[in-house]
């Protein structure tokens, strides 16, 4: 009798948190774009040596320009064509997300820590050090990212490290920003009191309390950082002061057809639309991760 | 609104010279500015005269200061590169800087204002899909890819317009669109998020309750409110332009501040690198603190946190 009425009401359970979270996730268009786009472009960008038709550095002067496939002139050798050195474009290009992606991620994780860090702390404790952080997030914001950043990297010398570092120290602000007032919100909810209560220590509410509870939009945050880095990298690799040759990031490829965009405008629009997708691709999943999180959140 | 204004003006100063502070340092601990001042070739006899020549063979605080009470006087050192005063080069380019941040940011009201108003009205319909993509698009796209794409379009192709130099408002076209159109995606998400709360308030109800043209209350009644927000926005938009003009201005080849920031960073004119970047902070500074008091002015609940 009581098994059989336990079964019914099994029978008229409500889908679990998981279900729900697999419901809104696979019905959220946007999301599910951005997540395809991004997986192609990280398989790629992963498995470069294996699928890449020839060597990115590869030089071949006899073959230079050759157009991509959809001119009557292109060939299956080079289905993206040459660039001005002869080098395979479908290569340096698959080799080129390489560097986006490890420039952008490592920049994010870098800024994330700083910027997690000071939201967090300015969030929790207020007062004063809510004063100190809010200045220095002022302070960081008067500064102009793009000038800042190519005026040290044309000091020190670009190198890959040096584009992360720099990048990684001048885009905290969001993360800041965001912490702290997702910090501030949870400060004095029920079981952070609670916690205080039973004497946790400030550094175990904050690792187990305050950031498990914020973590949505952490996860937004990293994701829009992560393409925030991966614009800036361009920007600074067109500008001739990023990533340096023969390497082949995307920015830099721009940099290097612009003379020839007049007569052969697919040697810019390649990398640059690529480059568009990928960008496309992460802000669309941050937008999805959000709504799927916290759909009341949406606008 | 006095204690407000007081306390928002001490935050700017000390926020300004934090900053002046942040880029001396950063440039100097960045490299040996001897050295880079002496140019590639120079042999070190040279470099210890550049050292003494330009101070800076003193203490780095003692540098700081120096040069922080020499720059408040308006006086911001010699470029090495144009043998004549810093301020002198920055003053001739700034005009050109200041009308492309202008018609960007007209261009970017132009399209983001009317765009977020109608998805505000029309929401979860073809025009709020067309606006969206639009604003996703223009988050997507680098700048510098966007500025070469209208070149390409405009400039080679259909031969409409000219695609470098700053010499006629002709020139200013493309660059402004190209700079101005980063910034629509926040003025327009702004606006039709602040529309929405605004048209569902009761006030609004009340207005078309008693019988006021849709245009009336559009516009008088919804519009005004919600437009706050995007002013203090267009505020801080304008100051990120100013550093992004960078950018646009070297595809460009216009002759402004950003342009001639590239150009000093390429040949290690240090005091103009210093002198540019502090002059762009400054300007986001004085803009934040006119756009926090504006928002104060409207908004008496802002001025007691």
């Amino acid at each position: 009798m009581i098994e059989q009425a336990i079964g019914e009401i099994k029978e008229i359970e409500f889908p679990s948190p998981g279900q729900i979270l697999r419901q809104r996730t696979l019905s959220h268009k946007g999301f599910m774009i951005g997540a395809i786009v991004l997986i192609l472009i990280l398989a790629v960008a992963l498995l470069a040596p294996v699928l890449s038709p020839h060597d990115p550095y590869h030089q071949e002067l006899s073959k230079r320009m050759i157009n991509p496939i959809w001119h009557s002139d292109g060939t299956w050798e080079h289905p993206l064509g040459t660039d001005n050195l002869g080098r395979d474009y479908l290569s340096r290009l698959m080799y080129g997300a390489r560097i986006s992606l490890l420039i952008g991620v490592s920049s994010m994780v870098i800024s994330g820590i700083i910027g997690i860090f000071l939201g967090v702390i300015a969030g929790y404790f207020g007062g004063r050090v809510d004063m100190f952080v809010s200045f220095l997030i002022t302070t960081r914001l008067s500064m102009p990212v793009v000038l800042v950043a190519l005026a040290v990297v044309a000091l020190i010398g670009g190198s890959l490290n040096v584009i992360i570092w720099v990048l990684g120290l001048l885009i905290w602000d969001r993360f800041a920003v965001v912490m702290r007032s997702s910090t501030q919100q949870l400060r004095s909810i029920d079981y952070v009191n609670a916690a205080k209560a039973i004497g946790c220590s400030t550094t175990r509410i904050l690792l187990t309390e305050v950031i498990p509870n914020i973590l949505n939009s952490l996860i937004v945050i990293a994701t829009l950082e992560i393409a925030h880095a991966i614009l800036l990298e361009a920007a600074l690799s067109f500008l001739g002061m990023g990533v340096q040759p023969p390497l082949p990031s995307w920015g830099l490829m721009i940099c290097e057809g612009k003379e020839f965009m007049l007569f052969s405008p697919w040697i810019i629009t390649i990398p640059g639309v690529v480059l568009s997708l990928l960008i496309l691709s992460i802000n669309l999943m941050g937008d999805g991760i959000r709504d799927i999180t916290a759909p009341e959140s949406r606008s | 609104m006095f204690y407000y204004t007081l306390k928002r003006l001490s935050l700017a100063i000390v926020v300004a010279i934090t900053v002046s502070f942040v880029t001396f340092m950063l440039l100097r601990l960045s490299g040996d500015p001897a050295m880079a001042l002496a140019g590639e070739n120079a042999t070190p006899e040279e470099i210890e005269v550049v050292r003494h020549q330009y101070g800076l063979d003193r203490p780095i605080i003692i540098q700081y200061v120096n040069w922080a009470r020499r720059a408040l006087g308006g006086d911001f050192g010699v470029s090495p590169y144009f043998n004549q005063p810093v301020e002198k080069i920055i003053g001739g380019r700034l005009g050109i800087t200041m009308t492309l941040g202008g018609c960007a940011l007209a261009f970017a009201i132009c399209l983001a204002v009317p765009m977020g108003v109608l998805a505000a009205i029309r929401p979860n319909t073809w025009i709020d899909r067309v606006a969206l993509t639009i604003s996703v698009l223009g988050q997507a796209m680098p700048s510098f890819f966007f500025g070469l794409i209208l070149i390409i379009i405009f400039g080679v192709m259909l031969r409409w317009l000219p695609i470098s130099g700053s010499s006629t408002w002709r020139h200013f076209i493309l660059p402004a669109i190209a700079l101005g159109y980063y910034a629509t995606p926040a003025i327009m998400r702004l606006t039709r998020s602040g529309m929405l709360e605004v048209l569902a308030s009761d006030y609004i109800r009340t207005a078309r309750a008693k019988g006021l043209k849709a245009g009336v209350v559009l516009f008088k009644h919804a519009l005004r409110n919600a437009i706050i927000p995007v002013v203090s926005l267009l505020a801080v938009q304008f100051g990120f332009m100013l550093g992004g003009s960078l950018v646009i201005e070297t595809i460009f080849a216009i002759n402004g501040v950003g342009f001639l920031g590239y150009e000093s960073i390429s040949r290690n004119d240090l005091p103009m690198v210093q002198a540019i970047v502090l002059l762009v902070s400054m300007f986001y500074v004085t803009l934040t603190f006119f756009s926090d008091l504006l928002n104060a002015f409207l908004d008496p609940r802002i001025r007691v946190t």
